[in-house]
């Protein structure tokens, strides 16, 4: 039995797994991660995509909003930039996959910098709001510049290829998604660890003290805008080539909302957190349309009340969570941890 | 350029934006209470055009009867909605409560689809039909109708709050809590009032908007708007709420004869960024002062 972690020295305070318990149980989990295609069928190999897509956008909020303090209402927007950019790059250039997503992630960057520019004069919700008009704007973009974004009709891709092979089924795109989510949560963990994630901290907890302490404001947030849009804008691309279609009506505001409550339910400031959260929030209409289908024979009218009812669940969530569960499923999780490590004693 | 044309798009804008000028106002008194952002407003209005398209349509109403109804429904919503959801989150950062209106404003949407259905309604006509000119401009007599009524509440309003008790508790409490609670001013009940206050003005600028443009579950969206209005004449002025109503109206409206529909949002769009890059706290709102 497990009971506590005497740490020694400052690398082991440092350290990401600090137990062999909690490594053991990650090297399940990856296991479990890389042999799930093989025995899924379409349908949870589909979740698991877009479960993955998910978990990397929402890490990209976490960071912005969980551990700067940044509330942004333009995910989709920075998602849309880079779900075009992949699309356009594919079509009208022959770089390889890798480069384009790579592209599609700074191209978001750069938006994510110029529509952080205010945030060194605005904050808290009138930031959300600028961050709103950001992406009202991107949405009229890709609704209107017709030349490049396809207009209304939007843009079709071809199926990417990597290493001679070509990524047409879920099963082949499950194995970019999964590892490049997998890695880019670690990147995101890692980044806690340096000044600069440090620094993110500081500016959430208390901006003007932060720049006392020396903290560089303009400078920090542009930085958590870049790398959160990186996120999302890489997360676009993902969902370009999963997809293979891109339309203005892909990145609605309602999905920057769904972030946002992403990030919420699983609990701010968390990443494990906002893993759990972007899980979670995905196949929650999933379950729902599972239970429609079991109840469609008893009542015909079921597949009716199937969308109000997940608006509503949706909020109820949100709020829900906000009132009773402030921190989220991660502190759910951590209590569940608690009660498994502490056993037979009471926490 | 047609003088003529533009005159009358004008006018269909102003009236629009007093319209707007209602919601914001409702939108400022939740604001100066309470400190709370509420996203929801545009579906506490559509919640009240819906409740009205009950009463008038489906149970065969008077729409003289059926209008106090819905409002008045409206504002019971608005009063429920502060008690149960937003009284716990007292004390909680901005943000957090402001995802609590947002999670409401999802819970209302995915209530009225359940009731009344997902499809655009249109709700039974009861303002006069006649053509209304002013000299030789033409008005729609829905919006111009609408703009008085929507007026009339509106003075009546901006007459409550600075002559009654209740009106000077309101502006005691916005002004200062602790000192306002000090003097025997019952808080909670303000902020609960101001709830009940806001959403009735929203309300009613609900029905009168839904009865000009109709009325589907994505009617909320309106709150955009007036999040842009609230923001350019700044979040605790009720005159800003006025000033930018109007101007926001006509803007949206002007935008939208001359470039077309999809210019409407990215025009006031485009004005909420210049005066938060050259005035965050709005055209008429205080600028806050922060210290550590």
């Amino acid at each position: 039995m497990r009971i506590g972690d005497a740490k020694q020295s400052y690398e082991a305070d440092e350290a990401i797994w600090t137990s062999s318990t909690q490594k053991i149980w990650l090297a399940i989990f990856l296991l479990a991660l890389a042999v799930f295609p093989f025995f899924a069928d379409s349908y949870l190999l589909y979740m698991g995509c877009l479960v993955g897509i998910a978990v990397i956008s929402t890490t990209g909020l976490n960071i912005l909003t969980g551990f700067t303090g940044l509330i942004s209402l333009g995910q989709a927007g920075f998602m849309g930039v880079g779900g075009y950019t992949v699309a356009w790059l594919s079509l009208n250039t022959a770089l390889p996959f890798p480069v384009t997503l790579l592209l599609a992630g700074l191209l978001a960057a750069a938006v994510g910098i110029l529509v952080g520019l205010p945030s060194l004069r605005v904050k808290g919700l009138y930031l959300a709001i600028a961050t709103l008009a950001a992406s009202v704007f991107l949405h009229f973009i890709f609704a209107q510049w017709e030349s490049v974004t396809g207009g209304m009709g939007g843009l079709s891709l071809e199926p990417a290829h990597l290493f001679g092979l070509t990524l047409q089924s879920d099963f082949e795109m499950y194995f970019v998604i999964v590892p490049l989510a997998v890695l880019m949560v670690l990147a995101a963990k890692n980044v806690f660890r340096t000044r600069i994630g440090r620094a993110f901290i500081a500016i959430r907890d208390r901006d003007i003290s932060a720049e006392i302490l020396g903290i560089n404001l303009l400078r920090y947030k542009l930085m958590s805008f870049a790398l959160s849009s990186f996120y999302a804008g890489v997360a676009g691309g993902l969902f370009a080539y999963f997809y293979r279609v891109v339309t203005p009506e892909s990145f609605p505001l309602s999905m920057s909302i769904f972030y946002l409550a992403a990030v919420i339910v699983g609990g701010m400031g968390n990443l494990l957190g906002g893993i759990l959260g972007a899980a979670f929030m995905t196949l929650i209409p999933e379950v729902l349309n599972l239970l429609t289908a079991a109840l469609t024979p008893f009542y015909p009218n079921a597949p009716i009340f199937m969308s109000p009812m997940l608006e509503i669940i949706f909020g109820a969530l949100i709020v829900g969570f906000l009132i009773f569960e402030p921190h989220g499923l991660a502190e759910i999780w951590h209590r569940i941890r608690r009660f498994f490590s502490l056993w037979p004693f009471r926490n | 350029m047609d003088w003529l044309f533009f005159g009358e798009i004008s006018l269909a804008g102003l009236a629009m934006g007093g319209l707007y000028a209602l919601i914001s106002l409702g939108f400022v008194i939740i604001y100066k209470a309470t400190k709370v952002i509420n996203f929801a407003i545009g579906e506490i209005m559509m919640f009240a055009a819906y409740l009205f398209l009950a009463f008038a349509g489906g149970m065969e109403m008077s729409p003289w009867v059926a209008l106090p109804l819905a409002v008045l429904g409206g504002s019971v919503l608005g009063g429920v909605i502060e008690k149960v959801m937003i009284r716990p989150m007292l004390g909680e950062s901005s943000i957090s409560v402001v995802m609590v209106t947002i999670g409401v404003a999802s819970i209302l949407v995915g209530l009225v689809e359940l009731i009344w259905g997902a499809d655009p309604q249109l709700l039974p006509s009861f303002l006069p039909r006649k053509p209304v000119f002013i000299g030789e401009m033409y008005l729609a007599p829905k919006i111009a109708y609408g703009f008085l009524i929507g007026a009339g509440l509106l003075i009546v309003y901006l007459l409550y709050f600075r002559f009654s008790r209740g009106g000077v508790a309101l502006r005691a409490t916005a002004s200062d809590q602790a000192a306002a609670y000090s003097m025997g001013i019952n808080v909670r009940r303000v902020f609960n009032l101001s709830w009940v206050f806001g959403s009735l003005a929203a309300s009613l600028a609900g029905v009168l908007v839904a009865a000009t443009g109709g009325l589907s579950p994505q009617f909320g969206a309106i709150g955009l708007s007036v999040l842009v209005v609230v923001i350019v004449g700044g979040l605790d002025s009720i005159l800003g709420a006025l000033v930018a109503g109007l101007f926001i109206g006509w803007l949206e409206t002007v935008a939208g004869a001359y470039l077309g529909g999809e210019y409407r949002m990215p025009a006031t769009f485009a004005v909420l960024a210049v005066i938060l890059v050259i005035r965050p706290y709005g055209l008429f709102g205080t600028h806050e002062i922060e210290r550590v």
